[in-house]
């Protein structure tokens, strides 16, 4: 059903200040991480839109992380806490959805954080493995294509995955 | 898929930069470029081995005029790096600078990825997006703001009056206002200074009085700034002067209305003296007080309180009239281009730990309390007393008072080690007492102080290192009767001890003022998580903020020394010299916008904006952004429920097709 | 006003004159309190340093059968108890393990606690309950001219100050002053009477214990009040070996509720002020009513 060889693949919008900068930082100290992510670069977490998350995993991510100043750092005085507001309020969309949990996450990552930007990156990749691919266009033309013929379909990718392989086994 | 060029096609110009072996050591440069070569719209795709040198910028001008581009992709280090430099290559080549887009493949991909084929795919993915933002990238220009010559200086402590003084004695008009009676801040209460032990009045005052001489500094005490409006260049700031009921113009400071006063003694806390006199309701702060002008305390004034009074203060002072209860509080507007805010520390209250008995026991003071005895103009002449008037034959020096505390303050204070050091050598000369100071460490980094920590250990000084878990007064031997115990482990040696001791003194750490965060709302600053101003960057930029125009010196910004105090006193004058002598202030153009035709006027955005560059329009009820003050957060843009607030250089055209760029597979 | 009232094994052994002065005291204030029905100890700081758990569950039996009384408030006058009994409601609302625990064990019991029921000591309840003013109008006796060092031990105030400041605690000051005593000031108000130490390691437990009764002397203080049964035997039973050891130090130690008996006008006989080891001097009489 899918590449056995499938990654997780993150796509992350990382503020100008803090967690850009982070990530700057790991790659000055030479730290290493999954390549699993891929990073949006905006000025601040507050030009985060819920739309581009949802662009985003729309468009086949599995998961999506967003990065900003701690809370009463932010280099706009406020805009990550705009953030955090919204990203609470999606959260429950998501979950709405089916959308795990996991996969969209926000972290507050300053400057000088080099280390945490690998260690939530590596953290997140291994959350997402096990829930296999969000696959969401596929869902979708699996969701039409049950609407239109009345076959059910499986819940998630991974269960799809599982049920080939028990049928396998 | 929509593009926004009208007048004929994306020319796309790709450069991947193999930074030597960073880069390509890791990630094969050669394949990246090929691949990008097949997308639409671009026309030419090279790897390079330095791209940031002249050569490779020559490349990327020659390029543009050869090709005809119109857009240019680099992949190579971080955007935080050489963004400017390949900007500047671009505009050099003939085009806008801003139709160019960075790719970062090297902080975020080869030096942090080991598998070669899979840092390739991530440079294709990211390299990709970036191709695929360029096309939507508009010509911007940077913006310019004129700046007035004008400079506020707030807070007239040593800090604020050596940032006026530099920008006087250059030639910029400068206001300092200062909310006491008298500048001088801090400092002015203190006897010497250490390392040297050269005596703070002394090089303090003459500095005073340059501020009052200078004709370029227009010296407003007992004031406030009420309010700040505008942005860099241009701040209209409205300063509100509390009457002292004595005109300054006629003033001339001899102090005969004190001696008149009805009050034959003081009766108030004096608060130059950290209350340990008293001052009458008419009074002067102290002998070198600038302005030299007396000032009428209106809440304890006997005529201002019930008007009735035989106001022989003014008989004192027939020949002059400088009285004038009729005086009122008056607010005046100024234009200023840059603003220094100067406000200083708070001394923290040595109340808030009862353990250590400040107020319970007469006989503990703090650092400042002892500062005023030990000075030969303080209360006490300069003898170091006891309340009783005794002299103490054993001090003991408390270190650390709510600092390096997880209960009251984390920070170190940073000078009081240094500060408690000075009033221990001096307590020892003075009186010839033994001296303890308890420590947890002894921080003395500047040039001299550690030194200054030998000579101390020399003169005798008793270091106990521990901190201490109290000051009591129940005698447990007979040497301890009458006597003010110190219980603390001592860690080197590493056992309980009580050492009774006459005189206690708290060395009160640093804290930021107490009105910090309403101070910081009005010039839209922001303060750091332990309430001190923030600047802008902690090493590079440690006297700006993130507004800007306003800069910060001295301990208003975290505590520091005398020395380092002038320094960012200095600095942040110098800041404010570059912008008012270059005239003008650039500005990256990733300002916020409406679309007046989507906009509704629904006012979602107008709260959120923290540089309140948003405004409803009266007449268009329409949101309207002020491009000067707009910082570029982007968090109006995010929030807009019509998507009638857009972003120069981010706009959503540009982030979903970076998105896409991303995501799509090879 | 009523209470659910755990006694606690000390007030029925050794603490008894604690609980002969609290019940007529209350009385006369018109608070009720209510035995409860069948409790047991609360296991006392030495369970608590054995296993944690099971002191828990020991302790929730207490709390389980109060709220079943339907009182608002359980009220304990020994210290230890009132400690042990706090810590384990922070306990359970805090340990998912020992919540589970403790459930598994009532519910053998057929009994259940939702860890909302206050438990409050009767310094809390006579000050901020009853209030100064009633306790004002019932006093008959003053207590004038008696220097009363009042002394609050430490489970009171450590870890939890719920009441009361932990540094400098005033309830019983306050209280004290009401009744017409002049209250010394007695910075040693909170310190270690050296609890069970005075048993087990004497020459640390009780040079706390010499400590206390030689600041109070010194502060001339005519007789130590204390609201623990632990403090009162460790500053009231071992007078001739703090001598022998240290020096003597004669003052005694009453309970604060034997001192507002004396003010209430209640019979000495009834405080049980019989039963301590050194006694306090004798009061002047009720002054007759004018």
């Amino acid at each position: 059903m899918h590449d056995v060889n499938w990654e997780p693949r993150i796509v992350a919008f990382f503020c100008n200040w803090c967690t850009y900068t982070a990530a700057d930082l790991a790659g000055v100290s030479r730290l290493k991480y999954a390549p699993n992510v891929r990073i949006v670069r905006l000025m601040c977490s507050g030009r985060v839109d819920p739309q581009f998350i949802l662009a985003a995993l729309a468009g086949d991510a599995d998961g999506v992380l967003i990065g900003g100043c701690h809370i009463g750092d932010c280099h706009y005085v406020e805009g990550n806490l705009k953030t955090l507001r919204r990203f609470q309020m999606l959260k429950r969309m998501l979950a709405e959805f089916g959308i795990e949990d996991q996969r969209v996450r926000l972290e507050w990552i300053s400057a000088s954080e080099g280390d945490k930007v690998r260690s939530v990156i590596n953290e997140m990749v291994e959350q997402l493995r096990p829930l296999g691919p969000l696959a969401l266009r596929q869902q979708f033309k699996d969701w039409d294509r049950e609407i239109a013929d009345g076959d059910p379909v499986s819940a998630t990718p991974a269960a799809a995955m599982h049920e080939t392989e028990a049928a396998h086994a | 898929m929509k593009t926004n060029l009208s007048n004929g096609e994306i020319r796309i110009g790709f450069y991947i930069c193999h930074c030597g072996h960073n880069i390509a050591g890791v990630v094969d440069c050669t394949a990246v470029a090929h691949e990008i070569a097949g997308l639409p719209g671009v026309v030419v795709s090279r790897d390079y081995k330095y791209m940031c040198s002249d050569p490779g910028q020559e490349l990327i001008r020659n390029d543009i005029r050869e090709h005809a581009l119109n857009r240019i992709v680099v992949a190579s280090c971080s955007p935080l790096l050489h963004e400017n430099t390949f900007r500047n290559a671009v505009e050099a080549g003939g085009l806008n600078r801003y139709f160019f887009q960075m790719v970062n493949i090297r902080e975020h991909d080869s030096w942090v990825h080991t598998n070669r084929a899979e840092a390739t795919t991530k440079a294709v993915a990211l390299a990709r997006a970036a191709v695929l933002r360029v096309r939507f990238h508009r010509a911007l220009e940077t913006t310019r703001v004129a700046i007035h010559p004008d400079v506020l200086v707030v807070g007239g402590g040593i800090a604020g009056i050596h940032a006026a003084l530099t920008l006087a004695n250059a030639g910029k008009k400068v206001y300092l206002v200062e909310r006491e009676p008298s500048i001088g801040g801090h400092m002015a209460k203190f006897d010497k200074t250490f390392p040297t032990l050269d005596c703070a009045a002394c090089i303090l005052t003459p500095k005073m009085s340059a501020v009052r001489a200078n004709k370029n500094i227009k010296l407003w005490t007992y004031s406030e700034v009420a309010k700040v409006e505008g942005y860099v260049g241009n701040y209209t700031v409205s300063v509100r002067r509390k009457p002292r009921y004595v005109n300054e113009e006629l003033c001339v400071g001899c102090q005969e209305c004190i001696e008149a006063c009805v009050f034959k003694e003081g009766k108030y806390p004096d608060e130059f003296n950290v209350g340990l006199s008293k001052r009458k309701p008419i009074y002067i702060p102290f002998p070198q007080a600038v302005p030299q002008v007396v000032v009428i305390d209106r809440e304890r004034c006997l005529q201002l309180k019930s008007g009735r009074c035989k106001k022989t203060c003014i008989e004192a002072c027939a020949d002059r009239h400088a009285i004038d209860f009729a005086q009122k509080e008056e607010t005046l507007e100024i234009k200023v281009g840059n603003i220094i805010v100067a406000t200083g520390f708070r001394l923290f209250d040595a109340k808030r730990i009862p353990q250590y008995g400040y107020g319970l026991y007469p006989n503990v003071v703090t650092s400042i309390e002892l500062e005023r005895l030990v000075t030969s103009s303080g209360p006490t002449g300069g003898e170091i007393t006891m309340r009783d008037g005794r002299i103490p034959q054993s001090v003991a020096f408390i270190l650390c008072v709510g600092s390096r505390d997880f209960r009251t303050n984390r920070w170190c204070s940073r000078t009081c080690c240094m500060h408690s050091m000075k009033l221990a050598q001096l307590v020892r000369e003075h009186t010839g007492a033994d001296v303890t100071v308890f420590y947890l460490d002894i921080r003395a980094p500047g040039k001299g102080c550690e030194e200054f920590y030998d000579k101390s250990l020399k003169d005798g000084i008793q270091f106990v290192r521990g901190r201490v878990a109290e000051v009591t007064d129940w005698a447990l031997t007979p040497e301890e009767e009458g006597k003010l115990v110190i219980r603390a482990e001592d860690t080197l040696a590493g056992v309980v001890r009580r050492i009774p001791v006459d005189m206690i003194v708290l060395a009160v750490g640093m804290e930021p003022q107490a009105d910090s965060q309403a101070v910081r709302r009005l010039f839209n600053m922001s303060c750091g998580s332990e309430g001190w101003f923030l600047e802008k960057h902690p090493k590079l930029a440690p006297v700006s903020t993130f507004t800007d125009g306003v800069f910060i010196a001295g301990c208003c910004q975290g505590p520091k020394d005398i020395p380092d105090s002038i320094a960012q006193a200095g600095a942040a004058a110098a800041e404010a010299m570059a912008l008012i002598d270059r005239g003008y202030i650039e500005q990256e153009p990733n300002t916020a916008y409406v679309v007046e035709e989507d906009c509704s006027g629904c006012k979602s955005c107008l709260p959120l904006c923290p540089y309140t560059a948003i405004t409803l329009d009266g007449e268009t009820h329409k949101a309207r952004i002020n491009a000067a003050l707009c910082k570029g957060c982007g968090t109006c843009v995010a929030a807009c429920p019509s998507g009638s607030i857009r972003q120069h250089l981010f706009e959503d055209d540009e982030i979903f097709s970076e998105i896409e760029g991303v995501l799509t597979h090879a | 006003m009523k209470y659910a009232y755990f006694p606690g094994c000390s007030l029925k052994g050794l603490g008894k004159a604690y609980e002969e002065s609290l019940l007529p005291v209350m009385e006369r204030l018109g608070v009720e309190l209510v035995e409860l029905d069948d409790w047991n100890c609360c296991g006392a700081t030495a369970y608590m340093s054995v296993d944690e758990s099971k002191a828990c569950i020991l302790a929730s039996r207490n709390l389980a059968l109060a709220e079943k009384t339907g009182s608002r408030d359980l009220v304990t006058p020994c210290s230890a108890c009132y400690l042990v009994l706090n810590k384990t409601k922070h306990y359970l609302k805090d340990s998912p393990e020992i919540r589970e625990s403790v459930q598994r064990a009532l519910d053998t019991a057929g009994l259940q606690y939702s860890g909302a029921m206050p438990v409050r000591h009767p310094l809390d309840i006579l000050v901020n309950d009853v209030g100064l003013d009633v306790i004002r109008e019932k006093v008959v006796r003053p207590l004038t001219g008696l220097k009363v060092a009042p002394y609050y031990g430490c489970q009171v105030v450590r870890p939890y100050a719920t009441f009361d400041d932990a540094w400098n605690p005033t309830t019983m000051d306050r209280l004290l002053a009401t009744l017409g005593a002049e209250v010394v000031p007695y910075p040693l108000k909170t310190k270690c009477c050296g609890g069970s130490l005075t048993g087990t390691l004497p020459d640390t437990g009780l040079r706390l214990t010499y400590i206390l009764l030689k600041e109070a002397v010194r502060r001339g203080a005519d007789v130590i009040a204390t609201i623990c049964p632990l403090c009162q035997f460790n500053l009231d039973a071992y007078h001739d070996q703090i001598a022998r050891q240290w020096g003597p130090v004669p003052i005694p130690t009453v309970y604060f509720t034997q001192l507002m008996g004396l003010a209430f006008g209640l019979p000495e006989s009834q405080l049980g002020l019989n039963r301590n080891f050194v006694r306090m001097k004798p009061l002047p009489a009720i002054p007759a009513k004018a």
